[in-house]
C-alpha cells in the first residue's frame, strides 16, 4: 500500500519543517509514500455554504487523483486535512455536489468519494501504531513537557472528521508519549487560535492565542506542538513568542534520529 | 348465502371529514350478499350498537362488517354487540377506515374510494368466515415481578395484599433499586430510606412474596395465565439461608479494592460485602473478580471467620423454573454514560459529579457520611454549579431525545438542601426550561429561588475547564444576554436517564414491544397505560417511560390492580383464532414445531386407514388450542400447506387480496 | 428580490434547520468569539427563523466568527449556527462592492511570516 502524500501550498514555503521532517520520518518508519501527482491547492478553507461548488473543485481534483493512485491520501496540514476530508464527504453524500462537480470536471471515471483521507497522525496511530513508533524511537525526548494543540480543524465537525473525541482528544498526547516526552493536558487545547481573522482583527487573534498559551503554561507545558501552519503563525506571532511552538513532525524526526 | 349488514361509522368528523361515509354505505349496499348498509355518527355509542342489533333482528343477518376505527380499538365492542343479538362474535369483520384511511389521506375522493375497497375486502373475508368458539385455559395464580426497585416492590406488595403469591426477581444483590441510593425525596423532603426500607422489610416478611436477588430471567415460555419462566440464580458464594448478615467477613476481607456500586463507585468495598446496611436480603455476597480465594486460591479468611459456615467458594449458578399467570416488568433505569459529553469534564475532573453521585455525597450513609466534601481533595466546596439537561432533549445523537422528567425537581431539591445545610455555599443552576408540573412541584422549585437564594441561569453550559483550583463553568445567560464564566468548586450534572440495559433482552423473551428509546410500549397510551400489548405482561415504573417516585408508585399500584384482576379469574377465554393442522396433508417435518414461540405444537404418531383394511402410522402435527396464540408463524413456514389459522385462513386472506386488487 | 425569497435562499444555503433549535443557548455558551460579537450565535438561529434578516446582514459578527465549529459540535439539536452565519456572510460579500479586503492593501497589512494558507482562507472568507 502506497500513500499519496499531499503537502499543500504552505508546506512548500512557510511551513517547510512540517514537510521535510514529515517525509524524513516516513522514510525512517518505512512507510511507502509518494507525493501525489499534479496536486493543487485544497482551497485553504472549507466552503461551508451549501451553494458553493466551484470553490471545492480543486479539492475534488486532488481526491480523484489519489483514487487513481492507491486511494490513500495522506495529509499533514490540519487545514488541508479538514478541507479534503469534508469535500470528500460531500462527494460521498451530497447528490447535488457530486452531480455538479462531476459534470464540470468530466473525469474519465466519475468521482464519488472513494478516496480515504488520512491525516499523518492517524497514520501513526492506525497504520504504524504508537507502540511500533515507540520501538523505533532512538532519541526519546525524555522529560520534555509538551502540550498538544489540536485547535479546531482536526476535530470538528466530528461527524465528518471522526479524528478523535472532540472534547477530550488523546491522539497527540499518545504521540507525545510515544516519542518519550510527557504530555501536558490543558483546557484550551481544542479552542481556536484566532484563525483567519488574524489579518483583519489582529486583536482577536492575539486574545485567542494568549488564551491557549496561558492555559498551557498554567498546566505546566514548556512547549506546544501543532499540525497547522496557521495555528503556528497565530501562536508564535500573535502569541508574541510567549511559548515555544513546534510542528509535530519536527519532534518526530528528532526522536527518530533523522533531524540533522 | 350469507346475509351481511354493513355499518359505516363517521367517528364524529374523524372519518367523515375525509371519507364520504354516505357514499361508502351506498356503494357497499350493492355488494352481493349485503342486505343492509347504514351509516351513523358514532357506531360504538349505545345508539350505534342498537342500530346494529336491530338490523340483525330485522334482516336476520348472519354476519356484520363495521367500517370504523382500528380493530384494536373496538373489535371487542362490536363482537359483544353482535353476540348479544345472536350472531357468533367471529362473524364480525372490521374495516379500518380511520387509522388506515381517513387519518392518513387528505383527498376526499381518494379516501372514499379506498374506504370502499377496504369495506369490500372485509365483506370478501366475512363470506368465508365460520362461527368459532373460544376454548378456556386455567390461570396460574402467581405473579412474577422483574425488578426490585420501588416500582417492583410496590406492585409485589399490592399483589400479595390481594392474597396472590408473587416472586420478585432482582438482578443486583439487594432490592431497593435507585430509590435506596437517594438522600431526600421531593417535594416533601422526607428521607428516601425512611419511606423505602419499611417497604423492603414488608416484602421480606410477607409470606406471599419470594425475593430472588442476584438473579436474572433466563427464558420465558407460554402465554397469559400460563407462563413458564426459567430464572438464573447467580452464584453469590454465600449461602443465603444461613448467612446472618453479621458483617464479620467484611471486616476480615483483605481485598478492599472493589468499587462500591451502592455509592456509585465513590469509595471502595471489600470483595465480600453486604451492599448497604438495610439491604434485603441482609446477606453477604462475594465479588469473584476481587476475591483472592476464588482468583488464586490463597486466602479464605471470610470462611474461617464465618460462625455459620455460610461461605461456599464453589457455588454455581442455579436455574429455577417457576410458573406464573402474569408478569410485571419493573426493570427501572440508570443514568446515561457521559462519554459523549466531555465538554462538561466529567471524565477529566473529579469534582464534576453526576446527580446520583451527589445524592450519595449528601447521604448520611454515603461515602462521606453526609459531609459535603469535594471528591478530589476532601475540601468543603463553596460554589456549586448544577447543569441540567445533560443528555436529555438531545437529538444530535450524543444523548436522548426525550425529557428525563425528574431532573428539574431533584436539582431544585439538591440546591435547596445545600443552601439549607450549608448557608455558606453559593449555588447556581443552568437550565433550559424548568419543568415542574405536579402537585406542589412548582411551589417547591420557587422556594429554592425565593427562600434559598439559588441562582437560576437560563442557558446552557458550553465548557467546563480548570483554572488553578477552580472549575470554570462557561455558559450562556440568555436573560441577561451575556456569556458567563462561574468559577466553581464543584459541578453537578443532571444526566439523562435511560431504561435498564437488560430490558431489551427481557422484552424479547416476553415478546413485549419496545420503542426506539428502549422504553416498553404500553397497549394504549391513554386507556391501557400499564399493560403491554402482549397479554399477561404489565408495566411498572420507568421501564415504560421517565417518571418520578410518586408517579412510579401510582403506576405500580395500577399495574398490580390489573394483575390482580387477571389472577382473580379461574380461567381465561382463549383465542378462538388458533392454528390447526390438516393431518391428511401433514408430512411430519417438524418445521412448525420449531418456529412456534408458545410451544403449542407437538407431534404424534397416528394410525390412518388406507382402505382395503390396510393402515399406516404417520407422524403428524397437533396444535394445543389452549396454548396457541394465533400468531400464524406455523402457517407461513409449513412447506406442505397443512397448517392453517382459523379466522385467518389462507383462503380468507387470498379473498381479501383479490378484493383489494379487483376493480 | 422579495425578502421572504432572500430568507429562504439563506436558509437553504446554510443547510441547517433553525426550527430544530430549542433555545438552550449552548452555542453561545461555547463560543470563543462571543465577546467580539454584536449578534450572538443563538441569535443568528433565532433571527433567521423570525425573518429579521436586515439585522443579520449588518452584523459585525459576520466577520468576527472564527468558523471554529464549536457551536455546531455541541448543539444538542443538530443545528449549525456557524453555517447560518456563513450563509449570511456569503449573502453580504457576494453583493457588488462588498469585498472586505482589497488585494492592493495586502502588502501593507501582512508580515512576511504569514502563511499562504492564512491569506487564501482570509480571502475566501471576506471576499468574492
Amino acid at each position: 500500500m502506497k500513500f499519496s502524500y499531499y503537502p499543500g501550498c504552505t508546506l512548500k514555503t512557510k511551513a517547510k519543517e512540517l514537510d521535510i521532517y514529515g517525509r524524513k520520518s516516513l522514510e525512517a518508519l518505512g512507510v511507502d509514500f509518494e507525493e501525489i501527482k499534479e496536486w493543487q491547492c485544497c482551497g485553504a478553507v472549507y466552503p461551508v455554504a451549501k451553494d458553493e461548488v466551484a470553490t471545492k473543485l480543486s479539492a475534488v481534483r486532488t481526491l480523484a487523483q489519489a483514487k487513481e493512485e492507491d486511494g490513500k491520501l495522506l495529509t499533514l496540514c490540519s487545514a488541508c486535512h479538514n478541507v479534503l476530508k469534508r469535500v470528500n464527504e460531500d462527494m460521498k453524500s451530497d447528490d447535488n455536489m457530486r452531480l455538479k462537480a462531476n459534470n464540470y470536471l468530466a473525469l474519465e471515471e466519475a468521482y464519488n468519494g472513494e478516496t480515504d483521507v488520512i491525516h499523518y497522525l492517524e497514520l501513526l496511530r492506525d497504520y504504524v501504531g504508537f507502540d511500533k513508533l515507540k520501538e523505533k524511537v532512538v532519541k526519546p525526548l525524555t522529560g520534555k513537557k509538551i502540550g498538544a494543540y489540536y485547535g479546531c480543524l482536526l476535530l470538528r465537525p466530528n461527524s465528518v472528521l471522526a479524528f478523535d473525541n472532540p472534547e477530550n482528544p488523546s491522539i497527540i498526547e499518545n504521540f507525545i508519549k510515544a516519542i518519550g516526552a510527557t504530555p501536558v493536558v490543558y483546557a484550551m487545547r481544542n479552542e481556536c487560535c484566532g484563525a483567519y481573522v488574524s489579518v483583519t482583527h489582529k486583536e482577536i487573534a492575539e486574545k485567542k492565542s494568549a488564551n491557549v498559551i496561558n492555559s498551557a503554561k498554567d498546566a505546566g507545558a514548556e512547549m506546544l506542538v501543532t499540525a497547522c501552519p496557521l495555528c503556528m503563525y497565530n501562536l508564535t506571532e500573535n502569541g508574541k513568542g510567549a511559548m515555544e511552538v513546534k510542528y509535530f513532525t519536527e519532534l518526530l524526526a528528532e526522536a527518530l534520529g533523522v533531524k540533522e | 348465502m350469507q346475509k351481511i349488514g354493513v355499518f359505516v361509522c363517521w367517528c364524529g368528523s374523524n372519518i367523515s371529514a375525509t371519507v364520504d361515509v354516505k357514499k361508502v354505505a351506498e356503494v357497499l349496499k350493492a355488494e352481493p350478499g349485503v342486505v343492509v348498509s347504514e351509516n351513523y355518527q358514532y357506531m360504538c355509542s349505545e345508539n350505534g350498537q342498537a342500530l346494529i342489533r336491530n338490523a340483525i333482528k330485522e334482516h336476520g343477518l348472519t354476519g356484520v362488517v363495521v367500517c370504523s376505527c382500528s380493530p384494536r380499538m373496538h373489535e371487542a365492542t362490536f363482537r359483544k354487540t353482535c353476540e348479544s343479538a345472536g350472531i357468533n362474535p367471529y362473524m364480525v369483520e372490521i374495516a379500518n377506515i380511520r387509522e388506515q384511511c381517513s387519518w392518513i389521506h387528505k383527498d376526499i375522493e381518494e379516501a372514499t374510494e379506498k374506504a370502499i375497497i377496504l369495506g369490500r375486502t372485509a365483506i370478501a373475508k366475512l363470506k368465508l368466515n365460520a362461527p368459532l368458539t373460544a376454548g378456556e385455559s386455567a390461570v396460574t395464580k402467581r405473579a412474577l415481578v422483574i425488578g426490585g426497585g420501588i416500582a417492583g416492590i410496590q406492585s409485589a406488595l399490592d399483589i400479595a395484599e390481594a392474597g396472590f403469591e408473587v416472586d420478585i426477581v432482582e438482578q443486583s444483590p439487594t432490592i431497593g433499586g435507585n430509590m435506596a441510593k437517594l438522600d431526600k425525596t421531593f417535594p416533601t423532603l422526607d428521607c428516601a430510606a425512611c419511606i423505602l426500607t419499611p417497604k423492603m422489610v414488608d416484602c421480606a416478611q410477607n409470606d406471599k412474596i419470594d425475593i430472588m436477588t442476584f438473579s436474572e430471567i433466563e427464558s420465558v415460555k407460554g402465554f397469559v395465565g400460563n407462563f413458564k419462566v426459567e430464572i438464573r440464580r447467580k452464584a453469590r458464594f454465600v449461602n443465603e439461608k444461613t448467612c446472618t448478615g453479621c458483617g464479620v467477613c467484611m471486616q476480615k476481607c483483605p481485598a478492599k479494592k472493589g468499587l462500591n456500586e451502592f455509592n456509585m463507585g465513590l469509595n471502595n468495598r471489600p470483595a465480600i460485602y453486604i451492599p448497604f446496611a438495610q439491604a434485603i436480603p441482609n446477606v453477604a455476597i462475594i465479588d469473584p473478580e476481587q476475591c483472592l480465594k476464588i482468583k488464586n486460591g490463597k486466602c479464605g479468611l471470610c470462611s474461617m471467620n464465618c460462625q455459620v459456615n455460610a461461605i461456599d467458594y464453589t457455588m454455581k449458578d442455579e436455574i429455577v423454573e417457576r410458573e406464573y399467570g402474569a408478569i410485571v416488568v419493573a426493570t427501572g433505569y440508570k443514568p446515561i454514560s457521559l462519554e459523549n459529553f466531555n465538554e462538561y469534564g466529567y471524565d477529566t475532573y473529579k469534582d464534576v459529579v453526576t446527580s446520583l453521585e451527589f445524592e450519595r455525597i449528601m447521604n448520611a450513609a454515603g461515602p462521606t457520611n453526609g459531609q459535603l466534601v469535594r471528591p478530589s481533595d476532601g475540601k468543603h466546596p463553596h460554589v456549586i454549579t448544577f447543569i441540567q439537561c445533560v443528555g436529555s432533549r438531545d437529538t444530535s445523537g450524543c444523548g436522548k431525545p426525550y425529557c428525563s422528567k425528574i431532573c428539574c425537581m431533584y436539582t431544585a431539591k439538591h440546591a435547596m438542601l445545600l443552601r439549607e445545610k450549608y448557608p455558606d455555599t453559593e449555588v447556581h443552576v443552568f437550565y433550559i426550561d424548568v419543568r415542574t408540573p405536579g402537585k406542589n412541584y412548582d411551589e417547591f422549585f420557587r422556594r429554592a429561588v425565593e427562600q434559598y437564594d439559588v441562582d437560576y441561569i437560563k442557558g446552557m453550559v458550553g465548557k467546563v475547564y480548570k483554572e488553578g483550583d477552580k472549575l470554570m463553568v462557561q455558559g450562556s445567560d440568555l436573560i441577561n444576554d451575556e456569556q458567563v464564566i462561574i468559577p466553581s468548586d464543584m459541578v453537578v450534572l443532571a444526566a439523562a436517564i435511560e431504561p435498564n440495559p437488560s430490558v431489551r433482552k427481557i422484552a424479547t423473551m416476553l415478546t413485549a414491544s419496545i420503542d426506539t428509546n428502549n422504553f416498553l410500549t404500553e397497549a394504549h397510551a391513554k386507556l391501557r397505560p400499564v399493560e403491554s400489548p402482549t397479554a399477561g405482561i404489565f408495566l411498572s415504573g420507568v421501564c415504560q417511560g421517565p417518571k418520578d417516585i410518586p408517579e412510579t408508585v401510582s403506576q405500580a399500584s395500577a399495574c398490580a390492580a390489573k394483575v390482580i384482576g387477571l389472577l382473580a379469574k379461574d380461567t381465561l377465554k382463549c383465542n378462538a383464532c388458533v392454528a390447526h393442522s390438516d393431518e391428511m396433508i401433514c408430512t411430519g417435518c417438524s418445521v412448525c414445531e420449531n418456529v412456534c414461540p408458545y410451544g403449542a405444537i407437538t407431534y404424534v404418531d397416528k394410525e390412518f386407514r388406507l382402505g382395503g383394511g390396510k393402515t399406516e402410522v404417520r407422524r403428524v402435527a397437533q396444535v394445543n388450542p389452549a396454548v396457541c396464540q394465533g400468531c400464524g408463524a406455523c402457517t407461513v413456514t409449513c412447506p406442505s400447506g397443512a397448517m392453517d389459522l382459523k379466522g385467518f385462513s389462507t383462503k380468507q386472506i387470498m379473498a381479501e387480496v383479490d378484493a383489494v386488487c379487483k376493480r | 428580490m422579495e425578502k421572504s425569497e432572500q430568507i429562504k435562499l439563506i436558509k437553504e444555503r446554510s443547510g441547517t434547520d433553525a426550527k430544530k433549535c430549542m433555545k438552550c443557548g449552548k452555542c453561545s455558551g461555547r463560543c470563543p468569539a462571543y465577546a467580539d460579537m454584536d449578534i450572538k450565535p443563538h441569535q443568528f438561529v433565532s433571527y433567521i427563523e423570525k425573518g429579521e434578516i436586515d439585522k443579520l446582514l449588518n452584523s459585525k459578527s459576520l466577520f468576527t466568527c472564527l468558523t471554529c465549529f464549536a457551536c455546531v459540535e455541541r448543539c444538542p439539536r443538530g443545528v449549525a449556527p456557524a453555517a447560518i452565519i456563513e450563509a449570511v456572510r456569503q449573502e453580504v460579500i457576494r453583493m457588488q462592492g462588498e469585498n472586505r479586503v482589497k488585494a492592493e492593501e495586502i502588502p501593507e497589512i501582512v508580515d512576511d511570516k504569514i502563511p499562504q494558507q492564512l491569506l487564501v482562507s482570509m480571502f475566501r472568507k471576506y471576499n468574492k
